[in-house]
């Protein structure tokens, strides 16, 4: 029995160095996981990078099984979905896996974008880290637009008309511009098509690329982590990092936890609140397009209202689309922005802390103010509150430059 | 802290202000329950006799329906389906879109998923709150959808209600009439209970046809997030025999 043990592990450990000789597969393993060396001292936020790559597959795997049953015509396109929900077996689990995972996805990210906010994880030497990933969110963002159009219901088509309409507000070539991102005069089988191409094959191509990217450019710089100290500034004697444990197999295994904690919400969700009040599969989404009948209130989902409140703040329809469009990209000049040489928020003095929570009220507020009818008092509070969110970020070089931050410490604590 | 809860609360209810989205009557809730078969084959024998001859269910199956509500295959072909007599087919109508349109000035939308559209409560507020209205083409007007283009077609059950109006003070002083209440003009053949239970249990038919699996969504949820829980015990077990050496 033992010899045949032993000559299975034999025969295992040729077939690696066989592979070792043609294939670096050792050594990327090592690289990347069982001698990549993380700091021992991650806390909760440090959880969302990996959940973000679960959710990936998620959407990638149900995305898949949607496309073997969705047809993406104007004719048929609702009705295929509801032959998904009702006539496909499992087809219900797997569209409502795919929706929930697409809000998923942001709530993900925007808690993993706000974890390098509080620890200055954009800083010297991760920017190039830092825009990699906001290249990721903007992907991300033109993946869940273009999907969102596929059901094919009331909100996508004039979500869809909306969003696409902005691009008329460009001088001189607006308007050829929209009818050829449309390929049409409106919004229609033609949009719906292509569309359909750029959100399972085009867009998924690049993301997962940037995905990649992203992860190459972290294993180069390594983590940072809550105290925000370099952990390879003190190694031992191997050139082993004293505050690194190898990411496998002790993150692999506190992830996975974090990986459970995750599905029980978001299992919770999909079996048992997939519409989430409205908020992840919006009521008048169930409602076929109608190109003749316009809906009382067109209001994105939850994802893009802060962003939808700026742009209904502005005025001018073109300097509304400007400030929009400035209001995703700004988050990618944070590196320049800040001055401070701490990078944590545990050592950051009283500016940088009040600063990054009126942030976060600001784009809460937005966020929910994106979604109301549009009255004078919400209008009003929208601009109030786009004009904090600029502030945030064009006052940055001045607040961090001169904060009351404390020292920091040498090691991890 | 209590104070800028005070100021938020304030704030809040400023931005609430503008936006008038009461619809100015009260709305009924509707009791859903999907597990009652009885109260779904109720609702279901409502739609088929009362709605179908203009609404269609066009993504629901007739043996689906029969299978998830308990309806024997003899008893769906002979008091459910009056328009084929293949159990596999989606319950549509005989009734043209052209026709429709030429018969009520719009077409009667599929019903497949309306309740997730308009939502349970909704509908029932719309099926309680029809009443006369001369000036309508056909005698009634609605007070959850204004100017509706469907007779009351459950009249029979409800009788005929008339508005009951009330004068009120506008914020700049004048006045105009609205709709208080309703009251019943000619009763029905149900009385008011019942028809309330006959509406609930059309209602609660029309969120099960929204989403037929949503029967068995629930049941595999269960399933489900028992064996994350039970997972989660022992992936936290395993982290916490790794991390046992690292301080």
């Amino acid at each position: 029995m033992s010899k045949l043990i032993n000559g299975g592990i034999k025969l295992l450990n040729n077939t690696l160095g066989w592979i070792d000789d043609r294939f670096p597969l050792t050594k990327t393993w090592n690289e990347h996981l069982a001698q990549y060396y993380a700091p021992k001292n991650f806390n909760f936020w440090y959880y969302f990078g990996s959940l973000a790559l679960l959710v990936l597959v998620i959407q990638i795997v149900t995305g898949i099984w949607l496309t073997m049953n969705y047809k993406p015509s104007a004719e048929h396109a609702f009705a295929s979905v509801e032959y998904i929900m009702r006539d496909v077996n499992w087809g219900w689990w797997i569209r409502y896996m795919h929706s929930t995972g697409s809000s998923a996805f942001f709530i993900v990210i925007y808690l993993h974008m706000f974890r390098g906010m509080m620890y200055g994880s954009y800083k010297r030497p991760r920017e190039l880290l830092w825009l990699t990933g906001m290249f990721i969110y903007l992907i991300l963002m033109a993946e869940a637009f273009f999907g969102y159009l596929l059901p094919w219901g009331q909100m996508s088509y004039w979500g869809a008309q909306v969003i696409i309409s902005l691009f008329g507000a460009i001088p001189f070539i607006g308007p050829e511009l929209a009818e050829w991102i449309r390929g049409d005069y409106v919004v229609s089988d033609v949009t719906l098509n292509r569309f359909f191409s750029f959100h399972v094959i085009a867009v998924p191509l690049v993301l997962c690329g940037l995905v990649g990217l992203h992860i190459f450019a972290l294993h180069e710089v390594g983590s940072n982590n809550p105290d925000g100290v370099e952990i390879k500034k003190h190694k031992d004697a191997n050139g082993i990092p004293l505050d690194g444990i190898p990411f496998h197999p002790y993150y692999t295994v506190k992830d996975i936890v974090a990986v459970v904690v995750f599905l029980i919400f978001f299992c919770l969700v999909v079996f048992f609140n997939p519409e989430m009040g409205g908020y992840f599969l919006e009521h008048a989404n169930f409602i076929p397009a109608d190109p003749l009948k316009t809906p009382e209130h067109i209001a994105p989902v939850w994802y893009f209202t802060p962003f939808y409140a700026i742009l209904r703040a502005v005025p001018d329809k073109l300097l509304g689309v400007v400030a929009m469009g400035a209001s995703t990209l700004i988050f990618m000049a944070l590196p320049w922005l800040d001055r401070s040489p701490v990078k944590s928020i545990r050592y950051r003095g009283w500016k940088y802390r009040t600063a990054l929570t009126i942030f976060v009220i600001t784009f809460i507020s937005l966020g929910w103010l994106g979604m109301q009818v549009a009255t004078p008092n919400v209008t009003l509070a929208s601009r109030i509150f786009a004009v904090i969110y600029f502030l945030f970020f064009l006052l940055m070089p001045f607040y961090t430059a001169n904060d009351t931050d404390k020292p920091v410490p040498d090691r991890v604590t | 802290m209590k104070r800028t809860i005070f100021l938020f609360v304030v704030a809040l209810a400023w931005l609430m202000a503008g936006s008038a989205t009461s619809a100015g009557h009260h709305l009924y809730k509707a009791d859903v329950d999907i597990s009652d078969k009885a109260s779904l084959q109720r609702g279901a024998r409502t739609f088929v006799n009362y709605c179908m001859g203009c609404h269609s269910a066009a993504y629901m199956r007739y043996n689906r329906m029969g299978d998830d509500l308990g309806i024997e295959e003899s008893i769906l072909q002979n008091n459910l389906m009056f328009g084929t007599d293949k159990s596999g087919d989606t319950m549509t109508i005989a009734m043209q879109k052209d026709d429709a349109e030429k018969f009520f000035g719009t077409a009667p939308p599929d019903l497949s998923v309306n309740a997730r559209s308009r939502g349970a409560n909704w509908l029932f507020t719309y099926f309680m709150t029809f009443y006369r209205d001369d000036s309508r083409p056909f005698g009634v007007n609605n007070l959850a959808f204004k100017d509706v283009a469907m007779p009351h077609v459950l009249w029979e059950l409800q009788g005929i209600q008339k508005p009951v109006y009330k004068t009120v003070q506008k914020e700049d002083g004048s006045q105009r009439e609205v709709i208080d209440h309703l009251e019943l003009e000619t009763p029905g053949t149900l009385d008011s209970d019942g028809y309330q239970n006959t509406v609930n249990d059309l209602v609660n038919f029309l969120v099960y046809v929204g989403e037929p699996a949503q029967i068995q969504r629930r049941s595999v949820g269960v399933i489900v997030i028992l064996y994350l829980l039970v997972l989660l015990v022992i992936v936290y077990l395993l982290k916490k025999e790794f991390w046992k050496d690292i301080h």
